[in-house]
């Protein structure tokens, strides 16, 4: 399946803004972020087009996914 | 040095340092100026007349090392909304009062029309002198100018042409350590400071110092806050990203309020990021990382320089950004710092004001993402004081009534800010119940509706928003009273050594042995004060509620209303 995935903040550092990637259907969204290589303990918030969603969470096809380290402000 | 009470009389110039009363020993900050505005001011009176009282007050702990302090409070009755104000900046203005022995700086009366003066205050008290030079000047101006009569140490708390013209969102400046701008900014208390004839209040605190109670505990106490301010990974964020990092989060949420309100996500959000921010300011040669007062260690703020690497702004906050920017649909961060930078100088709220322009371009005063547009009326109209530089001045409802637009986003007649009620349901509850009209500060739902910080709460479900926001508010006046900068809020939520720390500060300060419930009970009761003062002033259940537009249109792209009934509004006072 394809999933477009977004980066933000500094999740972006030597990987990429937003990038149409293909997983094996039942991919979680846990194994994504490990197939980046970005440690889970620095993920903050992930949304699953505009919601959010959870580790366990399984896309689905053309679905977006953005990928969030902690931040805040306001 | 014992602190006191600094009271200045406009209308004769008769000058006061008085003992503090038992019953506002306790307080600080926000605590302090809601306390004394209540006791002190006739709800029904008029903001901008003789019997209003313009209130500064540093926080608890501002003036001693401990990280973080170095906020100030302002507060008066509010010419924007009607409802008692309190309006918190950084800057070094906190710490030098704090340092003169100044609990707080009363000005009250009114001068003679037309007169202006200028504000000394020191360790003995307070001086005051007729001022012509710097009448009609803008911020920057002013502060040069006043650095050349004193030196630069001094503090200096100003304002510029909108609260000389008393513009009903006209904010009150703070110099910062680079002398620039830190604004008071909500709620048109620059027009209060106008209508009492202040153009300027310099500060000289003169070898005075903060006396510390137990200064070992304290000691103790201050490393044990600041590491858990810099463990936080927020803390490291704001120091990349600024507060804008929020841009695209927000974005992404379908949360962030578009061209007047209409829409919840912007197509030209990557240009205005955080991360846009971050590269262009180091292609430029500016500084990502800067505080806005001596003693924090988070620096959120930043030096942003133009296409030429010259600077431009700094302080340039996701509020201001995302107002101008998504809300008037400008997706050119140099003429959103432009802007921003005028505002500055000006003394105008740019959250208010953008948003003002935001309810212009739907009047088809301007167009919709015409950001020359947005720095034009501000040069020509709004300093200016033309017929329609009044009508932005006055606000975004006052912009909505001057035009007769149905979609003015505004509680209590003051500008909703960054993030939209109908996709982030537990903000809507502050903007609805907050005793300053709409102000996302007041309870930040932010953190646990969007961010996962204290917990995580669905934006879009209506389930434990009132409770979120109740506590928030609560925990938010309190900490608006310890002259703390609100950020500390995201380590307070996250990690169990920040609160108690803070706490184990204030007590070393004063020799106290306050408990975390006693802090809890504070928030309450400052939170009950201002209520009551607004109940007094005319204000009932029924402003505590948000436009109706947010209830029959429908926010893209998750399509949601705001749902709430007035009753489920209403139990946020249930404490």
């Amino acid at each position: 399946m394809q999933v477009t995935v977004k980066l933000f903040a500094f999740f972006r550092d030597n990987r990429f803004k937003v990038k149409d990637l293909a997983f094996e259907e039942g991919t979680t969204v846990e194994m994504i972020i490990d197939s980046l290589c970005i440690p889970q303990a620095e993920v903050g918030v992930t949304m699953l087009n505009g919601r959010h969603c959870k580790p366990e969470t399984v896309p689905e096809e053309n679905d977006v996914l953005g990928i969030f380290p902690v931040i805040g402000g306001g | 040095m014992s602190d006191k009470i600094f009271r200045i009389n406009m209308t004769d110039l008769s000058t006061s340092v008085e003992e503090v009363p038992a019953e506002w020993a306790a307080h600080g900050g926000r605590g302090l100026t809601s306390t004394i505005v209540a006791a002190e001011v006739n709800p029904a009176c008029h903001p901008l007349g003789p019997n209003n009282k313009l209130v500064f007050a540093p926080g608890l702990l501002s003036g001693t090392p401990a990280a973080n302090s170095g906020r100030i409070s302002v507060g008066a009755k509010s010419p924007l909304t009607g409802t008692i104000k309190e309006a918190n900046a950084g800057g070094t203005a906190a710490q030098l009062l704090a340092r003169c022995g100044c609990k707080a700086l009363i000005i009250e009366g009114q001068p003679q029309a037309g007169k202006w003066y200028g504000i000394n205050v020191n360790p003995d008290g307070i001086t005051v002198q007729e001022e012509t030079e710097l009448v009609g000047k803008g911020n920057f101006a002013t502060v040069e100018a006043l650095a050349k009569r004193l030196d630069t140490k001094h503090g200096a708390i100003s304002i510029g042409p909108a609260g000389e013209m008393k513009m009903a969102s006209a904010n009150i400046s703070i110099k910062d350590p680079e002398s620039k701008m830190r604004s008071a900014g909500r709620g048109g208390l620059g027009a209060v400071m106008g209508s009492k004839g202040v153009k300027f209040i310099s500060i000289d605190p003169k070898d005075g110092k903060v006396a510390v109670a137990d200064l070992d505990a304290f000691k103790a106490a201050n490393k044990t806050f600041a590491k858990a301010l810099t463990n936080h990974p927020i803390s490291q964020g704001l120091g990349q990203y600024g507060t804008n990092v929020l841009v695209n989060i927000i974005n992404e949420s379908g949360g962030l309020p578009t061209k007047n309100f209409t829409l919840g996500q912007f197509d030209g959000h990557e240009k205005i990021s955080g991360e846009a921010m971050y590269d262009l300011i180091q292609a430029r040669g500016g500084k990502p990382k800067h505080g806005c007062h001596p003693g924090c260690v988070i620096q959120c703020s930043q030096v942003y320089n133009d296409a030429n690497k010259e600077y431009k702004t700094s302080g340039f906050e996701y509020e201001s950004i995302w107002a101008m920017g998504a809300d008037c649909c400008v997706d050119d961060l140099d003429l959103i710092a432009e802007a921003d930078s005028l505002m500055d100088d000006l003394g105008i709220d740019s959250i208010e004001t953008s948003v003002a322009m935001g309810v212009a371009m739907e009047a088809g005063v301007l167009k919709f993402g015409d950001g020359e547009g947005i720095c034009r009326i501000l040069r020509e109209e709004v300093a200016k004081g033309t017929g329609l530089g009044r009508i932005i001045g006055g606000g975004a409802g006052m912009v909505g009534r001057s035009f007769g637009v149905f979609r003015v986003p505004v509680v209590k007649n003051q500008a909703i800010p960054a993030y939209d009620p109908r996709a982030i349901k537990g903000i809507g509850i502050t903007y609805a119940t907050s005793t300053m009209g709409a102000d996302h500060t007041m309870g930040y739902s932010i953190a646990t509706n969007i961010l996962n910080v204290g917990g995580s709460l669905d934006p879009m479900s209506k389930d434990g928003q009132v409770e979120l926001s109740r506590n928030l508010q609560i925990a938010t006046a309190a900490i608006d009273s310890t002259g703390m900068c609100l950020f500390i809020a995201f380590a307070a939520l996250d990690d169990d050594t920040c609160l108690p720390a803070l706490i184990d500060l204030i007590n070393a300060r004063f020799g106290l042995s306050l408990t975390g419930d006693d802090v809890t009970n504070l928030g309450k009761a400052i939170l009950k004060t201002e209520k009551a003062f607004n109940e007094k002033a005319g204000f009932g259940k029924e402003d505590d509620r948000l436009p109706e537009f947010f209830s029959t249109e429908k926010l893209p792209p998750h399509n949601v209303v705001w749902d709430y009934t007035g009753e489920e509004i209403d139990s946020f006072w249930n404490f």
